[in-house]
């Protein structure tokens, strides 16, 4: 520990505060007895599915493509949990095929 | 009971996560660990912060100088893309009452996404179940954080790679939003106009660029997506 453990606990009080802040700020702007804008609730429809992809992206920002091994692993396990998927529609499945094949190439293959 | 058969629903839901949040939590736990913050102080954060990647950058703010107002810029930047998730349960949240305060401060990334696709089985409380998975998701991240910090560099057996969980459980969550919706742009805004800003602004930085430049081009795309509907 760098600092006392007052300091830590200012800084833990901080990032709880600021994280809530992010998370409640929607709710704070448009409260219940109002009327939403329709614009905020296009958005509300459209963002589950446009952020899905972002998270998946967040995921992978790791990922280098311009060098070895070019992201093979990444990309090759996403495309296995996309045919898993298609194939028998389990979700545990897909994510438990798709994690034990990354892991089994990031430990064994792609080292 | 009402609540157990609630929690009986949401259970099966909720595996991938604990999957990730125990390996996850534990990972975050042997860090912070090792930075000198004992299980303890493992819990106090994931009961309180409860955000995953929030909690491994604060790893660093508390292992470094104290410098207060920069760990609240950073979480502020780090977290932004909660007020995503925010603003798509506004209609969601409307009717829970005294649970909704803590369905705000639990709304994660991978709750948000089991929340967006999850649907309460017949006869049971669609708002009790909702309370279930959030609650769930946060006991496997308290737990899986004090399994970390009790258990630090004791763990024998090789879990690199655990962490694509997450990743995985986005894209299926990501397929099975692809086929319940006709209209596919939000979908392909969402990865293309994350991939151009990754490539324009790095991986440390491209969250709150990708979140305007989203929002912009959906925002382009409304007239059409409404025109669609009405038909």
């Amino acid at each position: 520990m760098t600092m006392t453990s007052g300091q830590a606990l200012i800084l833990i009080f901080l990032i709880a505060l600021m994280t809530l802040f992010t998370r409640a700020l929607p709710f704070l702007l448009f409260p219940q007895g109002k009327e939403t804008p329709a614009f905020v609730r296009y958005l509300g429809k459209v963002l589950p599915c446009a952020v899905m992809g972002m998270l998946i992206i967040y995921c992978l920002k790791g990922v280098s493509v311009f060098s070895a091994p070019y992201g093979a692993p990444e990309l090759i396990s996403v495309a296995a949990v996309i045919l898993l998927h298609k194939w028998k529609h389990s979700t545990l499945l897909s994510i438990g095929g798709g994690t034990l094949l990354y892991m089994f190439f990031i430990q064994f293959v792609f080292i | 009971m009402k609540h157990k058969s609630a929690l009986r629903a949401a259970f099966p839901h909720t595996i991938p996560v604990m999957l990730g949040y125990l390996f996850l939590g534990a990972a975050f736990g042997i860090l912070l660990n090792s930075k000198g913050y004992g299980w303890g102080w493992a819990v106090l954060m994931s009961v309180f912060i409860y955000a995953g990647s929030m909690q491994f950058v604060a790893i660093g703010l508390l292992s470094g100088p104290f410098l207060p107002l920069q760990a609240a810029l950073m979480t502020l930047m780090v977290n932004a893309r909660h007020t995503f998730y925010g603003i798509s349960m506004l209609e969601k949240f409307k009717s829970m009452g005294r649970k909704k305060p803590y369905m705000v401060f639990s709304l994660t990334d991978e709750t948000f996404s089991l929340l967006c696709s999850a649907r309460a089985p017949e006869g049971v409380d669609e708002n009790r179940f909702r309370l279930w998975v959030s609650f769930l998701d946060q006991i496997y991240w308290i737990v899986g954080s004090a399994a970390g910090g009790l258990i630090g560099s004791l763990v024998s057996f090789n879990t690199k790679g655990i962490d694509f969980v997450m990743t995985a459980l986005f894209t299926v969550i990501f397929l099975e939003q692809w086929e319940n919706n006709r209209n596919h742009i939000p979908a392909l805004v969402g990865l293309g106009g994350s991939v151009l800003c990754l490539a324009e602004f790095g991986p440390g930085n491209f969250i709150l660029p990708s979140m305007v430049l989203i929002v912009a081009i959906l925002s382009l795309f409304r007239k059409a997506s409404e025109k669609e509907e009405t038909v």
